[in-house]
């Protein structure tokens, strides 16, 4: 390949506060897989020694995931991702049961999309970025066979009230498939809580330290469930190919990780967030942040900055170092009206001057504050400008 | 300088971003999503957003994709349509670099504090500093004639011009190219773009306009006599000077001469018939330092109706009497909607520029000579110049 040499690169990064598009792989992750890129190299579902060690390996992180969980190892199935995960999920349900499916509005589109594509229905959310309950129950009836509600929003962070939803699933669509997008929540909340509620989880691994590539779908025992994909029995039969059995470690090293250090790292992060809040509210007349009022996920600070378009604040926050997102971006890379917003109501003005900050686990409070200082100076700088 | 580059993905852009590098600039790359429809060429996709950051990536330049579509659809897409139901022709490349290159794209490059906005167009700007004035620089064609883009440059504000450069103007389109290849850069040999970007090769000109306006079958009859020619599918797609495809079978060419989209009736007649030696638009708007508004009276000039047309020699006309050009020679009709631009007796820089109206047939055959003012039919709309065109009837921004 060609050498090429970037405009600017890592090391010009003031604050990296996009962990909600994906996280640094953690460095005792990568110490757990690389045995398996190397020595360990087998194709899992072969006759000899060197497969049976990478089976060994791939069925202990199953049974790690699973752990972390609270399910069961063979209700373990890995994928590439969340979004396959998700795309498992929903469609792998409605192709076995010819069920109706059901969504909320604001769902990632690895759901939404799915559910749309089976001809399923969008239910809505309030303008607090919640679930409409009371809607959701009125569209719940003994012919739905999946219902798919997020625990929090890629976007905004907003939790959403999977109890009540868990709730109102069993008693009016007792054989519907209760699927959860866990990929925002996983680094931050208690999977096995969440777990307890649904059928169907699908957790990512780069949201959480582990690198792109790898995710699961957990699926209760006794779900029927038809692959999406063709062409072997992995996976008991319901994601065929080869696994990624570095990944797989990878995954469950990463987990392993998050239920041990989440509590104090959502505590820490969640104080860096309100502070990064705080100094941009006092330095952004008329900033709105999302969800303030509502439970969010510790990390995730959704704002509208009044008077200044998002793309040109991205450019800006760009050259000055700090890494931050403005919802869905095209495959040309341009940003698309963010459907979440627009959901909830929010005016596509609105919606063009939102950005989201999201912060991880090895964000600092140096990158917190350099960030907001940025922040708050792009914003002088470019509403002085408007008009001109 | 701090010069934004619209980067289209095409290698007269990537060679405008390393000549701004090689002379000193600070230069940051950008390329705008226009278009998020079916089109499968041109500047609106995602292959070429590609080509444009893998060549900012080359230069070790920043690159950024702004999305554009919004105003894209409401300053070009929306107007393109809303004419062709009228029954002009626009030119939307002409709109997209009044609204969106040097409009939108131009505030955007303001607000982020830009010093200058730069293009991979043919066409060459006279500094200030030469000028020695504050006016406007001139607008003059590119080095290459053959390649030379100020006829679509020429509907820019003049004031928006004294803070663009063209870089690769002084430039023929092999000395790009080589330019390119010495680079290594892999747009080197990347075909020239067509026009109107997001009409798909595909689907068409009558496919996409059919889904946004509703068409309408026309009689096509014969100039003078008033006899029914034929028939043609769609009144709103034809066009002043087209010879194809309207159902005429008499033996011999018949050329559209005007296109009466309300009565549901396009005029056709001779090759002769089709012959004009007046143009005449809805007002003179002087381009780049050239001339003042209402002034132009009498401006012997050099005359050019379409992207690539050859230049027909004439004299201006302007006020009272009607705005248009008479010509030494005669020329095909233009197609009301077309930008008529007036460039100097040298051929090089342009002075002022129009709209074409659809000019009235009159009775017989006396097309040819100076047919004056004439009625001003669909396009009456007040002249205000340098803001409005008359392409852009429906725009709401």
């Amino acid at each position: 390949m060609c050498s090429t040499t970037a405009g600017r690169d890592e090391s010009s990064v003031v604050a990296y506060l996009d962990h909600a598009a994906t996280t640094p792989t953690r460095p005792e992750v990568l110490e757990a897989m690389l045995p398996y890129l190397t020595a360990t190299f087998g194709n899992p579902s072969g006759a000899h020694a060197v497969s049976r060690r990478a089976w060994a390996a791939l069925e202990t992180a199953r049974e790690e995931v699973a752990r972390c969980v609270g399910a069961q190892p063979g209700e373990v199935i890995f994928t590439s991702g969340g979004t396959e995960a998700d795309n498992l999920a929903v469609r792998g349900v409605v192709e076995a049961t010819g069920a109706k499916a059901c969504c909320s509005a604001i769902e990632h589109p690895a759901v939404r999309e799915s559910v749309l594509a089976g001809g399923g229905l969008l239910l809505p959310v309030t303008g607090n970025g919640v679930l409409d309950c009371e809607s959701f129950a009125q569209a719940l009836d003994p012919a739905v066979g999946l219902v798919s509600v997020m625990v929090a929003n890629h976007e905004t962070g907003i939790v959403q009230p999977l109890a009540e939803v868990s709730a109102q699933v069993r008693s009016r669509a007792p054989n519907a498939v209760l699927h959860t997008d866990a990929v925002q929540a996983a680094p931050w909340m208690d999977l096995g809580d969440i777990w307890e509620l649904v059928d169907a989880m699908s957790v990512s691994g780069h949201k959480l330290g582990a690198p792109k590539g790898i995710g699961a779908l957990v699926v209760r025992e006794g779900v029927r469930l038809a692959p999406v994909m063709r062409g072997g029995p992995q996976e008991k039969e319901r994601r065929p190919g080869t696994q990624n059995v570095a990944g797989a470690i990878g995954l469950a090293e990463a987990m392993r990780l998050v239920a041990v250090e989440r509590e104090a790292v959502s505590r820490r992060v969640e104080e860096l967030r309100d502070m990064f809040s705080a100094l941009l509210g006092d330095g952004i007349p008329g900033l709105v942040e999302t969800g303030a009022c509502t439970e969010r996920l510790p990390g995730h600070c959704h704002v509208q900055i009044p008077g200044v378009e998002s793309e040109v604040m991205l450019i800006a926050l760009d050259e000055s170092g700090v890494c931050a997102s403005a919802g869905p971006a095209c495959a040309s890379g341009a940003l698309e009206p963010s459907t979440v917003l627009m959901a909830m109501g929010r005016s596509a003005l609105h919606a063009r001057q939102c950005l989201r900050f999201s912060m991880g686990y090895n964000t600092t409070e140096a990158e917190v504050t350099a960030a907001a200082e940025i922040v708050v100076e792009a914003f002088r700088r470019l509403a002085g400008r408007r008009g001109q | 300088m701090r010069v934004m580059v619209a980067m289209s993905g095409g290698v007269d852009s990537a060679v405008a971003a390393d000549l701004l590098m090689r002379a000193g600039h600070e230069v940051v790359g950008v390329t705008m999503k226009l278009w998020g429809g079916s089109s499968d060429r041109g500047c609106c996709s995602v292959a070429d957003v590609d080509d444009a950051r893998m060549v900012a990536l080359r230069l070790g330049i920043p690159h950024h994709v702004l999305n554009m579509s919004d105003e894209f659809g409401s300053a070009v897409v929306d107007p393109y349509v809303q004419a062709h139901v009228a029954g002009r022709t626009p030119n939307p490349c002409m709109e997209c670099n009044r609204h969106i290159k040097f409009g939108a794209l131009m505030s955007r490059a303001d607000a982020l504090g830009f010093d200058a906005l730069a293009t991979g167009h043919h066409a060459r700007l006279d500094s200030h500093a030469r000028l020695g004035r504050e006016d406007p620089p001139r607008l003059r064609r590119g080095m290459d004639r053959s390649k030379d883009q100020s006829y679509v440059l020429a509907v820019v504000d003049p004031p928006v011009l004294g803070r663009v450069l063209l870089p690769v103007g002084d430039l023929t389109k092999e000395q790009v190219r080589a330019r390119a290849r010495e680079l290594g850069l892999r747009v080197a040999a990347k075909p020239d773009s067509q026009e109107v970007c997001f009409v798909s090769s595909r689907q068409g000109r009558a496919e996409f306009i059919g889904k946004r306006a509703p068409l309408h079958p026309a009689q096509v009859v014969e100039s003078g006599t008033g006899s029914v020619l034929g028939t043609v599918p769609s009144v709103e797609l034809v066009t002043v000077g087209q010879r194809h495809g309207l159902g005429a079978a008499v033996g011999r060419p018949v050329y559209a001469l005007e296109v009466d989209v309300e009565r549901r009736r396009v005029t056709a007649g001779s090759r002769e018939e089709m012959m004009t030696a007046y143009l005449e638009v809805d007002c003179w708007r002087p381009a780049g330092a050239g001339g003042r508004a209402g002034a132009l009276a009498g401006k012997q000039v050099l005359v050019q109706a379409s992207a690539h047309g050859r230049v027909t020699r004439g004299e201006i006309a302007e006020g009272e009497g009607g705005n248009g050009v008479a010509l030494a020679a005669p020329v095909r009709r233009v197609a009301p909607g077309q930008p008529v631009v007036c460039y100097d007796l040298s051929d090089d820089a342009v002075i002022a520029w129009g709209v074409a109206r659809s000019a009235a047939l009159r009775p017989g055959k006396e097309t040819v000579g100076h047919a004056g003012p004439v009625s001003a039919g669909a396009d009456e709309r007040p002249c205000r110049p340098g803001k409005e065109m008359s392409g852009s009837a429906g725009r709401n921004s």
